[in-house]
Order: structure tokens, then sequence, then C-alpha cells
């Protein structure tokens, strides 16, 4: 058996979708939960229920939502590009899916344990402007083509300080692989050291998942729902799900990088008894706790001011802090020392 | 089996699987849901007006500045990265070189601030 999983082509294939699937099925479990922690934690916030007629404290909530979705009728609007209409969507979810391949979930446990997984992530989430700007291209509605374009706008501009941010803590590493960047926080994490940079990491994660208080691209009452507005069906449900998936990914990234990824707090007995995983996770739900905290608090943002926040706080911030840290790093001989071939 | 393609071969099979679930919940819901396009129905949105004209008309400078300037940065990070994790065996030329490349970029950033190029009013 081991000898059919390991040595033969066909086996290794198996394999391969078997540990996908490990990864896939109960991320998208959780995207559909997620969507119903964030309706329940907003309502208690509230002073209200949430969802609760559909089974017990409303669990079944998700799968009717989704049931929902299938049954609607997909409108194509008559002036679209049927065929990038319907690419936007799909291309957004793939995506969302895709960046899972690289995330550790233990001490060498990701589906594809690759030298680059940091640069990985960012090439993929950069690709994800694509599906915002083809949908609101294809849909040829006025809402959704400035929805597109300031979505667009504002995810470049903060995927600029998302980059600069990730070169400072590589610094400390010395390797852009994800489980080496997990492993040199077994000290300390790096959200002490770098507490700044941890700021302006999450607040730009916000931004890049069009999250409140940064969702201007969907501002409903600007823009109806931004790039998207023609969408209905499950080509509306792919980037509804791909969104989440994305929340997930980034509150994934903030674990790995500042948060100590599946590293316990202490090392210490009690601890150490609770599988990696399951620290991974508990260090997710905590963002994403945050994400929903935030945007039951704070009002939208002005599109100028969110320009001026990444560009002349942000950018500045980020690039002083990076050399600052490379500096830092030299004059003490602090820096990671790097093996390989001379 | 070569071991770059080893190693990136699980993301090619995720790829695939999440290929598969996208078109498989698009093309779910084109089969299950009832497909009945009237031409009100397919008309743009436009807050229950006639749409005007077609949507695909100029829009401001602003965005296509904003990708410029994205353009620069990211390429810089590109080249921050493998500057990042080299640091060590560069030593203090590496990083004397990539302080002199940060203030010829610093120096253009200035002069895009002065000139107003990061302001939306």
């Amino acid at each position: 058996m081991a000898q059919f999983f390991y040595h033969t082509l066909a086996g290794q294939i198996i394999l391969m979708l078997l540990e996908t699937l490990a990864v896939l099925v109960p991320l998208l479990i959780g995207v559909a939960y997620l969507t119903l922690m964030e309706r329940k934690v907003m309502a208690a916030m509230q002073r209200r229920r949430g969802p609760n007629v559909n089974g017990p404290f409303g669990l079944l909530q998700a799968f009717a939502d989704a049931i929902k979705m299938i049954m609607k009728e997909t409108v194509i609007p008559a002036g679209a590009n049927r065929a990038l209409f319907l690419f936007a969507p799909f291309l957004t979810f793939s995506l969302a899916m895709l960046a899972w391949a690289v995330i550790p979930t233990g001490n060498g446990l990701a589906v594809a344990d690759i030298n680059v997984g940091i640069l990985y992530l960012l090439a993929i989430s950069s690709l994800g402007v694509y599906g915002i700007l083809i949908a609101g291209w294809a849909s040829n509605s006025k809402y959704a083509f400035l929805g597109g374009l300031r979505s667009a706008a504002q995810m470049v501009s903060y995927e600029v300080s998302i980059g600069l941010v990730i070169v400072s803590v590589l610094l400390a590493v010395g390797s852009l692989n994800l489980n080496d960047i997990v492993l040199a926080q077994r000290h300390v994490w790096f959200c002490l050291p770098m507490f700044p940079m941890f700021i302006v990491f999450f607040i730009s994660a916000l931004a890049e998942t069009n999250r409140a208080p940064f969702d201007l691209p969907e501002g409903e009452s600007e823009l109806v729902a931004g790039f998207f507005v023609e969408y209905s069906s499950l080509a509306f449900g792919l980037f509804f799900l791909g969104e989440y998936a994305n929340m997930i990914l980034m509150s994934g990234m903030i674990s790995i990088l500042f948060l100590g990824g599946w590293l316990p707090p202490l090392g210490l007995a009690p601890f150490t008894w609770i599988p990696g995983p399951l620290w991974l996770i508990f260090k997710i739900l905590f963002c994403l706790f945050v994400f929903i905290w935030i945007r039951a608090t704070f009002p939208r943002f002005r599109y100028d001011q969110l320009m001026r926040l990444g560009w002349k706080v942000f950018l500045p911030l980020s690039l002083v802090w990076m050399i600052a840290t490379a500096g830092f790093l030299m004059a003490t001989g602090l820096l990671p020392q790097v093996g390989g071939v001379n | 089996m070569p071991s770059v393609l080893g190693d990136y071969a699980p993301v090619l099979v995720f790829g695939a699987i999440s290929v598969v679930i996208a078109a498989a919940m698009l093309g779910m819901a084109l089969v299950c849901g009832q497909q009945k396009p009237y031409p009100e129905k397919v008309t743009a949105y436009e807050c229950g007006f006639e749409a005007f004209d077609d949507a695909r008309r100029r829009f401001d400078v602003r965005f296509y500045l904003v990708a410029i300037l994205f353009i620069i940065f990211d390429l810089e990070v590109a080249f921050l990265f493998p500057w990042a994790v080299s640091l060590s065996r560069i030593g203090l030329f590496g990083f004397l070189s990539m302080l002199g490349f940060l203030s010829v970029l610093g120096i253009g950033f200035l002069y895009e601030w002065r000139k107003g190029a990061l302001d939306w009013d």
C-alpha cells in the first residue's frame, strides 16, 4: 500500500488529491460558517439575535443560503461580454482557493511546501485584482465599472505596503518558505518586536479584502453593490465565497507572519498538548473576529482618506521601518545566516 | 521526477480541483435555476432608469496614475525580496547599494507627493 502511494505516479497523484481535499473541504465549510459567524457576531454587537430559525442557533442557515442561491436565475445583462462576465467570479473564487495550497497548518504540513511560499501568496493575492476589474468591465454597467476601478486602485495601493511589511519580516527570517517563517518565531512572535508593522499589515489586509471600513468599492449607499451589482445566483455567490475565503486567507497570513502560525503561545506543558493546526485555527478565528468587530464599529472611509492613508502614511512608514529593521539587524549582527550553495 | 516539478505538482493538482469546484458551482446554478430572461430584466441596472449610454466611457486619469505608481513600487518590492533574504551574505555593500536605490526612488516619491499625484480631492 505505502509502496503504491509513494513510489508510483498514480499513487502520488491520488495522495495529492486527498491532501488537497483535506484542505479545501474544511475551508469551504469554514467559509460557509464564516458568513453565519459574521451575522451572529454583528447581531450580538447590535443586541439582536441574528439568524436563529434554520436549525439550532441558526446553524443550518449557511446551507439554506446556498440552496437559495443555486435555485436563482443567473441573469446576464444584454450589454455584457458573456464569457468575461462568467469568467470573473470563476477566477476570483479559484484564486481564493488556490492560495491555500502553500499555507502550512503544522510543522511541514502544507499541501505544497515550496521554498518561495510567501512570494507565491503575494502573487496569487495580486491576481485577485483581475477578477474584480474584469467583472466591473464585463458588466457594462456604470456602477459596476466605477466600483471595479475603485476596488482595483484600492487593492494595488495597499498591496505596496503589504509587500514592504512582508520584506521587513523576511529580513528577520532569511527565507521565503512559510514553514521557516513560522519556525523563526519560536522565541518571540513577530507581532511584538514589529508591532507597528503588524498594525499596518492588519489594516492593509482589511483594505485588500474590501472589508469595512474600506468597503468603498461596494459602498451600498453610493454604488449599490460596486463591481458585482449585475451578478445574481451562484455567479454572485462565487464572488461572495471568494471574498470570505480571502478574509480567511488574510487572517492566515497575519497568523503566519506575526502570530507564530501553528506555534503555541508558550512552549510549556498545557499549551503544547493542543496540536498545531488547532492553534492556527484559533489564531485565524481571532483575526476574523477582529475583522467583524471592526465592521460593526467603524463608519466607512472616504475615498480620498483611503488613498491618503495608503500612499502618504502606510507606504512611507513601512519603507522607513523596513530600512530601519535592515540597519538594526546589520548593526547588531542579528541577521539570520543564510545557508545554501556558495 | 525533477525536484521543481515535484514541489509544484501539488499546486497544479490544487489548481485543477479549485477550477473544477468553481466550474461545478457555476454550472449547477445554470442548470438548477430557471432561466427566463426578458428585455427589461437584462438591461444594465441604473436605479430604475433606462440606461443612458454605454458604460465604457472616459474615467478619471488618477486611476491611471495610481496604476503607474503601483508598478514602480511593486517592482521595487520584487527587488527587495531576494535582497532581504540574502542580506547576511551580501553584507554592508549590499545594504548600501539598496540604500542608494531606495533613495533614488524616495526622491521620485517626494517629487510625486509635491506634484500632488497622491492627492484625491
